[in-house]
């Protein structure tokens, strides 16, 4: 078999998640580079549905581990079926969607297979000298970047959220190979028991194209209402500073920055938000900033594309009243 | 209940860092080092738990060199009872692979434990993958991201609650198992006067990767499955920041509209 290279599908309620496509985009300009193809990974029941949207995004294969034992996510279970999968196929490479199931489950599939694991990658390269992939990542939260490979195969790499555009719709059709792995109760630890979803369906912080993140500057817990008003209009995600979480204004899944998450949302809008570094590490990178402070001097207000010098409290309703009337 | 928690030193958070012109990596020259925030939730976590049962003993191990001993010191300051630190010049250049083979080998020894924390991720290197793979080498489950955790009453299991994208996830695993911590789990204590005092008192063993019966081959570089070609200073974003001021808000408002509109087409 020549080379192969893997993309972990991640699905939930039977719906493909956005990364996924977004890792196969990678996964396929590497495939791409070094002559060889790009396979789709499914685990679970009810798949099928997910093979024709892979295939169309340019998987020449998918290849389906059909089982019960894998309807819902455990790390046991899907540790094993992918290690038994990749002992059998032996592929180049396997590529995840970075997620909270992947940092769950990744690290325990590098130690399984004793094979290196690149994390969040923003950068992707098929190094023909040596038959393997260069990546770059962040470390130290975003303060230095790093050229890093893998030893061993398969290369077990993860791609950062929006780092990677989307695999283009080639409208192809791929393979679907059915995989019989034996899976008993006993591989499933870490079983997921059950999903708490929070009351409003909220866009995801690392997977939003717009963000509107608090800080300081809005003084309170019950002010952040005016930013929740705002994303609203924008269909946005709103995020919060570290010093807006620790004073248990936001819950910390909104944190942006050091200790929080790392964000590159095509805008970022930075409402009161003075921008410390631990700040500035977790959204530097988004493609336009707007800061809205009263203080001209504040160091985000200088990293801005946009710095609107003005009291937020004023500004924010008349921006959000200002883009409903113009949505009209 | 026997608990440890593996902590990492790492560079202040608050610290502005230089790359070395080389590119072999961060200039850690005059840094100050404090341990990763995320394994101090753990730590305060396996605290918590002991003072709670009135019983049993928490161990904390770190992986590094000389100056990591000022890391499990302050672990030690914060109530933990004993430390053992991996020290040899032969863990040089471990990645998280090595590492957690190390500590795993280490956890071995000095064990069994019931419980076994580290942090979600080094504020370093940030591969967010010791944890898991030390459970891997134990043969034991993990849960990732822990915000929130709950012994069952006999001690047989743990029930963990962790973020995942748009929700929470609810796990249960056996006991023994890894956990490791996200901020929300707690706020971790500051150390005591007498904590620190009683801090040098307590006892610190090293371990050589001979200690623990593992060959050359499996610590440091060739123990390794991923390299670091290059370290650089990330891309600086070229910005001309366009100021909008002296406006009412109606009339600013107008135009960062106009500009994120035509200018910037990003709405």
């Amino acid at each position: 078999m020549g080379t192969e290279f893997w993309v972990v599908a991640e699905h939930r309620g039977g719906q493909l998640r956005r990364p996924t496509l977004e890792a196969l985009g990678a996964a396929r300009q590497v495939a791409q580079a070094a002559g060889g193809k790009t396979a789709a990974v499914v685990l679970g029941k009810n798949a099928g549905n997910l093979a024709a949207e892979l295939g169309k995004h340019g998987a020449a294969r998918v290849l389906w581990v059909d089982n019960d034992n894998l309807d819902v996510y455990s790390s046991g279970g899907y540790t094993h079926a992918l290690a038994e999968l990749a002992r059998a196929q032996k592929p180049d490479a396997i590529v995840f969607a970075a997620s909270a199931q992947t940092r769950d489950l990744a690290p325990r599939l590098a130690a399984r297979l004793d094979t290196g694991l690149l994390p969040d990658c923003i950068e992707m390269n098929w190094d023909a000298s040596d038959g393997r992939i260069l990546a770059k990542r962040f470390v130290n939260s975003g303060k230095a970047l790093a050229t890093v490979k893998a030893r061993g195969t398969p290369a077990l790499l993860t791609t950062r959220p929006k780092a990677f555009a989307i695999a283009s719709d080639t409208g192809g059709t791929a393979d679907v190979v059915r995989c019989d792995i034996s899976i008993d109760a006993s591989h499933c630890f870490g079983k997921v028991k059950q999903y708490e979803q929070p009351a409003a369906a909220k866009v995801e912080l690392t997977e939003a194209d717009i963000i509107v993140s608090g800080g300081r500057g809005l003084k309170g817990p019950a002010e952040f209402a005016i930013l929740d008003e705002l994303a609203a209009v924008l269909g946005a995600a709103v995020g919060a500073s570290r010093a807006a979480v620790d004073a248990g204004w936001r819950e910390h899944a909104a944190q942006v920055g050091q200790t929080g998450k790392v964000v590159t949302p095509k805008l970022y809008i930075a409402c009161g938000i003075s921008g410390a570094i631990q700040h500035l590490v977790g959204m530097t990178n988004s493609k336009v900033i707007v800061a809205i402070n009263k203080d001209a001097d504040a160091p985000l207000m200088k990293l801005a594309d946009y710095a609107v010098v003005a009291d937020l409290f004023l500004f924010v309703p008349a921006l959000t009243a200002e883009l409903k009337r113009s949505q009209k | 209940m026997k608990i440890a928690v593996c902590i990492k030193q790492v560079p202040d958070t608050s610290a502005t860092l230089k790359v070395k012109p080389d590119g072999s990596g961060v200039d850690t020259e005059g840094l100050e080092f404090v341990i990763s925030p995320y394994d101090e939730y753990g730590l305060e976590e396996a605290l918590k738990t002991k003072e709670k049962m009135d019983a049993g003993e928490v161990v904390v191990l770190g992986l590094g060199p000389e100056r990591v001993t000022k890391a499990l010191r302050s672990g030690l300051a914060m109530g933990a009872d004993r430390a053992i630190h991996l020290a040899d010049a032969a863990y040089e250049g471990s990645d998280a692979l090595a590492t957690a083979r190390a500590l795993a080998a280490a956890l071995k020894k000095a064990g069994p434990f019931d419980l076994i924390w580290a942090g979600k991720e080094a504020v370093d290197d940030g591969m967010s993958t010791v944890g898991a793979a030390i459970a891997e080498f134990l043969g034991i489950p993990h849960v990732s991201e822990v915000k929130k955790a709950e012994l069952a009453a006999d001690h047989s299991s743990v029930t963990c609650w962790s973020e995942v994208e748009g929700g929470t996830a609810v796990v249960e695993v056996k006991l023994p198992a890894v956990l490791t911590a996200q901020k929300g789990l707690n706020e971790p204590r500051y150390a005591s006067l007498k904590g620190i005092m009683m801090a040098k008192k307590k006892e610190l063993v090293r371990f050589t990767p001979a200690d623990l019966g593992l060959g050359a081959e499996q610590v440091g570089k060739s123990g390794s499955r991923t390299e670091v070609l290059k370290v650089e200073p990330p891309p600086k974003k070229q910005t001309v920041t366009k100021l909008i001021k002296d406006l009412e808000p109606e009339a600013a408002a107008k135009e960062l509209l106009r500009l994120l509109r035509d200018e910037a087409k990003v709405i």
